[in-house]
């Protein structure tokens, strides 16, 4: 049978891809330019017994979905830059108590309330550092409609899977333009949910080590009963500052993400094998960038894309591969300057590498990064 | 066609010109099996004022998925003219409502003329239906879909009371262009 | 028989953070008999808090608990009933943590009458961060940060709650004991948002500044200004100057927000 096809906005896509990743729960706020994600969820989550509530704020909208997914729901929350600056502090709840939830951000221009229509890419190091302490971090920066379907459901998984939040990154160009998508069958994405205990409600420790990295998490409202807090904890859950407990749950809550980095890691290489210039592009600007390749391919240059899909953890092993093969690497970007950090940081000074950027609101286009591979070739 | 082909509607925000855009990029995409994208402006700037809508259509996958020169044009008001109409490819073509924009751009295409307000006023009969009209001329002009996709994209869009006030707006629109062409 | 409050904690966990005569234990020795009395189940029953003194009630109590960050707790405690309306979600918390940082999410709890009890702990001052005041503290009262006297006017919890919507609103004191299991027992069985202020004192950060020479005076502080509803409408004006209501200050009924969803969602699938 034919797949079901559809013209798709991103948020819209992004709507359905929660929906297949099982959520249900939306709390959100509204913002430009990802506030469709929480009309098509307004209206998808009661048909299938869902809930969604518009909270009073983003800090609110936060708390609604770290407090639901504490009862067992997958939640998730949508928002753009200025949003998620003041969903900051509970990015930082999620993280220490370890609640599994997605985060969009359709990033705008900024700083502040910035170009609350155009896109940017200048959150992606927000998305690293941007709540207050030592943390893991994952992102996921989607490309196309299609993409951000799958990436919405791999958000949920890796949230699950790791039990901590995770946010999905995508411009406000590929949030709002329509494109066709294939949705997947039931089955053919995988779908993963959270480990639950297993042992005794007597027995369960919510932040165990002995389970390894990632403790099983029970739900408020079953057998289990259990505390949480955003204070440094021990495997009990209790606040302690105990040294050798908070350094060692501190620790391990840092190891959960770099240890599994194989399993987190996803990149896109488009003829990168031969290539003496590599261009370092994400979300739109990677379309602009792939373009490019394909147009000075056809003149002989030899020109690769190497395309993260998901940006943290950052694909250092692979980045570095790169930077010793090539002559330049490339880095675009819609901020002044962000990501092209960890590239120069990652390469060591093996390779020339040279940053295009945009921050007037207006894409990069293919002709800019044209220019600027003829220029370090 | 395997290069890609950039098609741009513009007016005034409330005519209908997104719809458009999106219904050409579904007969596209979903009738005929092609690549589109379509995208539009947001905010202030889609409400009132010109507004605009863009599409993209490929045979290949669409990487840069912002119009660069668009092939086509519509222009349904002086200011949409004024403020859109600038970067049209050398050979391209810039369909006008005759009626609005009096002043014409100057460039190399060719321009086509049709009262579109006015045709879905007096001879569909009602003028909600221009941007349906405009979207059945553009598919003539253009032949970036089969005539067929695109009215039976139309038909998948609106509800079905009004099935046939938007297939009359469709084809009169399209035969006004084969018209203008044959003159 | 002396009432079996131990079953309520969880084992280990106490002594407890706060300081000798705070009132915060008369507070959860009453949640407790109130818990008790409505025959809530620990397993089906969350206690959520904020930040500050108040909020780390919860960690001693043996239920689903869960310490937010600072003001936050009604918003999460709203995820959590939302999610699953069929628990029982107190929510537990201090004036500043309330009325501040957490005014926001306060009123809006209030306004969508979600079914939880808010019980807000008024002690008039930020204990925790060693007493700067709150916008509870009397205007002219001394704080950390108010040295020369409090500049500001002082929130009313209770007409707050009812101006913004809530419909169950009640007044007790930390003096009162015996009254604030029967206002929390009322708060839980009514179907809608509850908010039950119980005033408190804070004598290592309120009263050393403010003149009360001993816990006994700030306790009789507490006893001299409470006039409960019924015998507050036989006094004039004048009599009441100073003093504060206490008792079940507002009642009524209306939509609640759970049932209010039901009903979307009902819509919804049969859309």
């Amino acid at each position: 049978m034919a797949k079901k096809v559809a013209l798709l906005q991103g948020n819209t896509a992004c709507a359905f891809g929660a929906l297949y990743a099982g959520c249900n729960f939306f709390g959100g706020y509204p913002i430009t330019p990802s506030t469709e994600v929480a009309e098509v969820l307004s209206e998808e989550l009661p048909k299938i017994g869902g809930k969604f509530i518009q909270m009073e704020d983003e800090i609110a909208a936060m708390a609604s979905v770290i407090g639901a997914s504490l009862t067992g729901q997958k939640a998730l929350t949508a928002t753009s830059g200025p949003g998620v600056s003041l969903k900051q502090e509970l990015i930082g709840y999620a993280c220490i108590a370890e609640v599994p939830c997605v985060i969009i951000n359709v990033m705008r221009g900024g700083p502040s309330t910035g170009m609350p229509t155009g896109p940017g890419q200048s959150d992606v190091q927000q998305a690293k550092w941007g709540t207050h302490g030592d943390h893991a971090a994952i992102a996921l920066v989607p490309a196309s409609v299609q993409e951000i379907f799958s990436e919405t459901v791999r958000a949920f998984n890796l949230a699950e899977k790791y039990r901590m939040p995770v946010q999905v990154l995508y411009d406000e160009i590929v949030g709002h333009m329509r494109e066709r998508i294939e949705f997947p069958e039931p089955g053919e994405l995988e779908v993963i949910n959270r480990t639950e205990p297993t042992v005794s409600p007597e027995d369960y420790k919510p932040f165990d080590p002995s389970f390894g990295d990632v403790p099983p998490l029970a739900a408020f409202g079953s057998d289990y009963r259990f505390h949480v807090t955003g204070l440094n904890k021990a495997a009990d859950g209790f606040p302690t500052t105990k040294a050798n407990l908070v350094d060692d749950e501190q620790r391990r809550q840092i190891r959960k993400v770099d240890g599994n980095q194989p399993d987190i890691e996803l990149n896109e290489e488009y003829l990168t094998e031969d290539a003496e210039v590599i261009i370092f592009a994400y979300g739109s600007t990677s379309r602009s960038a792939r373009y490019a390749v394909n147009e000075l391919r056809k003149e002989g240059i030899k020109v690769g894309l190497f395309r993260p899909i998901t940006l943290w953890p950052f694909p250092e092993k692979r980045v570095a591969e790169l930077a010793k093969q090539a002559k330049a690497i490339i880095v675009p970007e819609l901020n002044l300057g962000q990501m092209i950090l960890e590239v120069e940081r990652v390469a060591k000074g093996t390779c020339n590498i040279v940053g295009i950027n945009r921050v007037d609101g207006e894409p990069i286009n293919p002709g800019q990064i044209i220019d600027q591979v003829k220029e370090v070739k | 066609m395997a290069q890609r082909y950039e098609i741009r509607f513009s007016g005034a925000g409330g005519q209908g010109l997104i719809t458009a855009g999106i219904i050409l990029a579904e007969a596209a995409s979903i009738n005929e099996g092609k690549h589109a994208v379509q995208s539009q402006s947001y905010g202030p700037e889609a409400r009132g004022g010109a507004s605009k809508s863009e599409v993209i259509i490929s045979d290949e996958p669409i990487d840069y998925p912002k119009a660069t020169v668009v092939d086509a044009c519509l222009a349904m008001t002086q200011e949409s003219a004024d403020k859109y109409a600038n970067g049209i490819k050398p050979g391209g073509v810039l369909l006008i409502d005759a009626d609005f924009v009096k002043t014409v751009p100057a460039g190399e295409f060719k321009v086509v003329k049709i009262p579109i307000m006015r045709t879905a006023k007096e001879e569909v009969g009602r003028e909600i239906v221009a941007n349906v009209v405009a979207l059945g001329a553009m598919i003539a002009l253009t032949d970036v879909v089969s005539r067929e996709a695109g009215l039976k994209a139309v038909l998948a869009k609106v509800p079905e009371a009004f099935l046939d006030l938007n297939e009359k707006a469709y084809s009169v629109g399209f035969e006004k262009v084969k018209e203008a062409l044959d003159a | 028989m002396a009432y079996d409050y131990e079953s309520h904690i969880r084992p280990g966990k106490l002594p407890h953070i706060w300081c000798p005569g705070c009132g915060h234990g008369i507070v959860m020795k009453g949640m407790i008999r109130a818990f008790d009395a409505c025959g809530l189940k620990k397993e089906n029953t969350a206690i959520v808090s904020g930040i500050g003194c108040a909020s780390r009630m919860n960690g001693y109590m043996d239920y689903n608990t869960l310490h937010t960050a600072h003001g936050r707790a009604a918003a999460f405690a709203t995820g959590v009933k939302m999610a699953k309306p069929e628990m029982d979600v107190i929510v537990v918390g201090g004036d500043g943590d309330g009325t501040a940082i957490g005014g926001n999410h306060f009123i809006h709890a209030c306004r969508r009458n979600i079914n939880m009890t808010y019980i807000i702990l008024n002690n008039m001052i930020y204990g925790m961060t060693g007493g700067q005041f709150s916008p509870c503290t009397p205007t002219g009262d001394k704080a950390s940060t108010t040295v020369y006297g409090n500049p500001d006017p002082t929130f009313d919890i209770a007409k707050l709650a009812i101006g913004a919507g809530a419909t169950f609103v009640a007044r007790g004191t930390a003096f009162h004991a015996a009254q604030i299991d029967k206002l929390i027992a009322e708060g839980i069985k009514h179907n809608g948002l509850a908010v039950i202020e119980i005033l408190d004192d804070c004598p290592t950060t309120y009263g050393r500044r403010n003149k009360f020479r001993s816990v006994v005076d700030m306790m009789k502080r507490l006893k001299d200004i409470a006039v409960p509803v019924a015998a507050a409408a036989k006094m004039t004006p004048e009599q009441l100057e100073g003093k504060v209501l206490t008792g079940i200050l507002h009642k009524e009924e209306r939509p609640e927000y759970t049932e209010q969803y039901a009903q979307v969602i009902s819509r919804a699938k049969g859309a």
